[in-house]
């Protein structure tokens, strides 16, 4: 169990003593977040990290989570990729068999004085503000980019009657009559997948997989589905192996709901049977430790994605302080400025000479490397994140520009 | 004499929801945006890359040289010199200048790629007092060697532009107590042209110097 005192080592004294200042104005006020599911997925994993964190800088933060039926989450789950932009039909019927949802889990509810809602699963218990009362407060974590017209004019009837949204890239950006507020995602430093590893736990997790740590190893750590592009990571180390020796570890979780899914993997599985080199790893949930010590332990890391939401597997691998090269899409460019913290590349040809540069330029890539975990450090960690929550919260109670608490 | 009290801020970042593709959006957000828009253009660099980045260029800048292709805009939008302006519609005037003239000698107007478009964003800013008070200088600069980087920013970058103070809280604290001296080269200091942590140690070592002899 971590504590916010924990992270003093990490982000210095004068940012956490300011935490515990913001906190302290929310004192009275019970912040009730509310998200359709407690254990998997990147909602749950920051609310499971971050609400300790809340309670001991002092904040009544509390978590409910609204229960629904089959039918529920296949409407939400059509509405999560109306939301990507994906063409769907959702029938009247369901839209209404997701507000009657809503309201029965209202029903039995208790809301807090700010009702974090987080995603569009919940978004419409806003149904019962004129009763319950409150400040409301609507969190997409999702990439909202292009949502299909139709649901986003059936969400927005209930965002208008909000206090704020809050978006984790300035493109999700809509015309909307209440406040909008950029919140990025962040990473916990402190957890297995980010904390510092003993080297024997490093060099054990590659003994397992039959990696040979003694020769330069390239990894991307992702789904395999199509948008992480892992054929294109495949081409881009074969076409540095020509001139530099290097291995590539392909490490993430199995299939995915994308349809050409599991032609990729198929790809991918005959691209890797042909070179003993390049490993690819199935890892289950799970992997976190596995996970950080393969990053730990590569001397590149790639995330040549070709479409990405925020790309936090970004700010993993530099947190650790490696070269690290990827995809110049989505939230990525917020992450890694080219040639400073980082190598932004939009080719295969791209990657292929940056794995090469970066393995044969080893001063280079550590100074990348130092750079990419100080931005982090400084703009990507949780404790920023609960900053950020924080003024979201202070924010609902002020109106003016500049505010002196 | 009254003690320094130090004060901490933090901002909230807000989404306009208005963007540009091209100089003459820009150029029309820029005309239109709130005062706290143009702050946290001119401004965001210097708390996101503060360990990083010695010569922090603005958003403007940086949009027009990497996405538009546009050097010798971007250089002219980079090499403001924000310390000449006593407020932000001043620095307003001195973009809307550069850019209007940038306008009339184009021969095109090129639209940003898809995707790449300038967000406009603004800011507000919450601040609050720190439990720290210095009454001489020694304990002035000992609080500096450990006080959050924000609680320097505002008094240095806030005080100055945002809150319309026309100078530096540092600064006029050292003239109150008599050492004018030291508020002019405080006031000297470009604090825009280095990182925050190479601003914090000149600012100590200045203090300690000057408080040694």
């Amino acid at each position: 169990m971590t504590h916010i005192n924990d992270y003093k080592e990490i982000v210095g004294r004068g940012t956490i003593e300011d935490l515990f200042l913001l906190a302290d104005r929310l004192q009275g006020k019970a912040v009730q977040n509310i998200n359709s599911t407690a254990v998997g997925g990147g909602v749950a994993e920051i609310l499971t990290r971050m609400l300790p964190l809340l309670q001991d800088l002092g904040v009544d933060a509390r978590w409910d989570v609204i229960k629904g039926n089959e039918r529920f989450y296949s409407t939400t789950k059509k509405i999560h990729n109306a939301l990507h932009g994906v063409q769907v039909d959702i029938l009247s019927d369901e839209f209404e068999d997701f507000l009657e949802t809503n309201r029965q889990n209202a029903s039995g509810m208790t809301f807090g004085d700010i009702v974090f809602i987080h995603d569009p699963q919940p978004i419409a218990l806003v149904e019962q503000r004129g009763t319950v009362g409150g400040r409301w407060v609507w969190r997409c974590h999702i990439d909202f980019s292009r949502p299909d017209d139709h649901v986003w004019r059936f969400l927005k009837s209930f965002v208008d009657r909000y206090d704020s949204a809050v978006f984790s890239a300035p493109a999700f950006a809509r015309a909307l009559a209440i406040p909008q507020i950029l919140i990025a995602p962040s990473i916990d430093p402190l957890s297995d997948k980010n904390r510092t590893l003993p080297e024997e736990t490093i060099d054990a997790v590659f003994t397992r997989f039959g990696i040979d740590r003694s020769r330069p190893v390239v990894t991307q750590i992702s789904r395999f589905d199509y948008l992480k592009d892992p054929v294109g990571v495949i081409k881009a180390y074969r076409l540095a192996k020509r001139r530099v020796d290097c291995q590539l570890v392909l490490a993430g979780g199995g299939a995915t709901d994308d349809p050409e899914g599991p032609a990729i993997m198929q790809q991918v599985n005959s691209e890797a049977e042909r070179d003993q080199d390049i490993h690819v790893l199935f890892l289950p949930p799970s992997s976190d430790i596995e996970i950080n010590a393969l990053q730990r332990g590569s001397a590149v890391i790639l995330q040549k994605s070709l479409r990405e939401g925020f790309g936090l597997t970004v700010a993993e691998a530099l947190w650790k302080g490696r070269p690290t090269i990827a995809g110049a899409v989505g939230g990525i460019p917020l992450q890694i400025k080219h040639k400073y913290s980082g190598i932004l590349t939009h080719s295969i040809e791209g990657t292929a000479h940056w794995i090469k540069q970066l393995l044969q330029e080893p001063a280079f890539a550590a100074r990348l490397g130092k750079n990419g975990h100080q931005h982090v450090r400084d703009n990507f960690l949780i404790t920023r994140h609960i900053k950020d929550y924080l003024l979201l919260f202070l924010s609902l109670y002020h109106a003016d520009d500049i505010v002196h608490l | 004499m009254q003690p320094f009290a130090f004060n901490t801020k933090y901002d909230q970042t807000i989404l306009l929801g208005r963007k540009a593709k091209n100089l003459q959006t820009l150029l029309a957000g820029i005309r239109a945006v709130p005062e706290s828009s143009l702050y946290f253009h001119t401004h965001r660099f210097l708390l996101q890359h503060h360990f990083l980045s010695p010569e922090p260029p603005n958003d403007f800048a940086y949009w027009a040289t990497e996405v538009l292709n546009d050097d010798p805009l971007g250089e002219n939008l980079s090499s403001v010199d924000i310390l000449q302006f006593a407020s932000l519609e001043d620095l307003r005037k001195f973009f809307i200048t550069v850019l209007d003239e940038s306008l009339q000698h184009a021969d095109r107007l090129p639209d940003c790629p898809r995707g790449e478009e300038f967000h406009f964003m603004a800011c507000r800013t919450f601040v609050l007092p720190t439990p720290y008070a210095a009454e001489t200088l020694e304990a002035f600069s000992s609080i500096l060697e450990h006080i959050s980087i924000s609680a320097l920013y505002y008094h240095i970058f806030d005080a100055r532009l945002r809150l319309g103070r026309g100078d530096n809280d540092f600064s006029r604290w050292f003239a109150d107590l008599g050492h004018e001296e030291l508020a002019a080269k405080m006031r000297m200091l470009d604090p825009y042209t280095q990182t925050l942590e190479g601003l914090r140690s000149h600012i100590i070592t200045m203090v300690r110097d000057y408080d040694a002899h």
